[in-house]
């Protein structure tokens, strides 16, 4: 078989039945994610009668220390591979991507390794975010005056 | 009822995403950074404040909200304290994330490891 052939032949097998599946996967984990989140909230106002912002801020935090703790023991992984943006568009992704980066360059070293590439990949996050916040909030500050 | 929205905001948004990187030579790093960039667009007219009270911690945990923070807390530093309050207060509402994730991935990575 030729290797236009072959390669075309590829391109048309393969995408079809996945995508669609991806979607799915995606839609209801990212879905699950904010789910628990909102349970969590509601459970932590309940329990301790606190303020509906600082609850959501604890629950951002034990999200941030669970996708962390997931990350470490080694299976987190596998299910952002498996949901894709599902997990990675939540926190859950931005912790996860410190969390495994500083793994992968734990043996380089305390500052060559794990300080130098602490945010190999959060590192356009942070970047754009605050260049962009910087940015909008003049506009923002323009608008309203 | 809520917690329906929750569930259906954040699939919503997942689900675009994921479309976003099977359709296009996209890696997660560009799609994140786009979130991003989207939530801090989505706050000059408070649009994303709107959504977080309507849907609760399911808009809260996603990453457009980090963008959201960022332009909403730099404008309330140049309400209190002019221009050097942009840089002063630009990062307060999105410390948590940051430092939280700064210091949870560094005291696991002590005590774990890299599987191979």
């Amino acid at each position: 078989m030729e290797k236009e052939e072959y390669l075309k032949l590829v391109k048309e097998l393969t995408p079809k039945d996945n995508k669609f599946k991806n979607y799915l996967y995606a839609f209801f984990m990212g879905g699950l994610v904010g789910f628990i989140g909102e349970i969590l909230t509601i459970l932590l106002i309940s329990l301790f009668k606190i303020a509906t912002e600082t609850a959501s801020l604890w629950t951002c935090l034990i999200v941030i220390f669970t996708s962390c703790l997931c990350t470490g023991l080694g299976f987190f992984d596998n299910l952002v591979s498996k949901f894709k943006c599902g997990l990675i568009i939540p926190t859950t992704g931005f912790a996860h991507s410190i969390m495994s980066t500083s793994l992968d360059y734990k043996r380089d070293g305390l500052i060559t390794g794990l300080g130098s590439n602490f945010f190999k990949l959060a590192g356009s996050v942070v970047l754009y975010g605050i260049l962009s916040g910087f940015i909008m909030g003049i506009v923002k500050v323009i608008i309203s005056v | 009822m809520t917690l329906i929205y929750s569930f259906l905001f954040s699939g919503f948004i997942c689900l675009i995403a994921q479309i976003i990187l099977d359709n296009s030579n996209l890696t997660p790093g560009h799609l994140t950074s786009m979130f991003t960039v989207l939530g801090s667009i989505l706050a000059v007219f408070g649009f994303y404040d709107k959504i977080i009270e309507k849907v609760g911690t399911g808009a809260n945990l996603l990453i457009i909200n980090f963008g959201n923070n960022l332009t909403n807390y730099a404008y309330l530093g140049y309400l209190r304290e002019g221009v050097l309050g942009i840089f002063k207060n630009m990062l307060t509402g999105s410390s948590l994330a940051i430092s939280a994730t700064i210091i949870i991935a560094a005291i696991i990575t002590v005590f774990t490891k890299a599987k191979d």
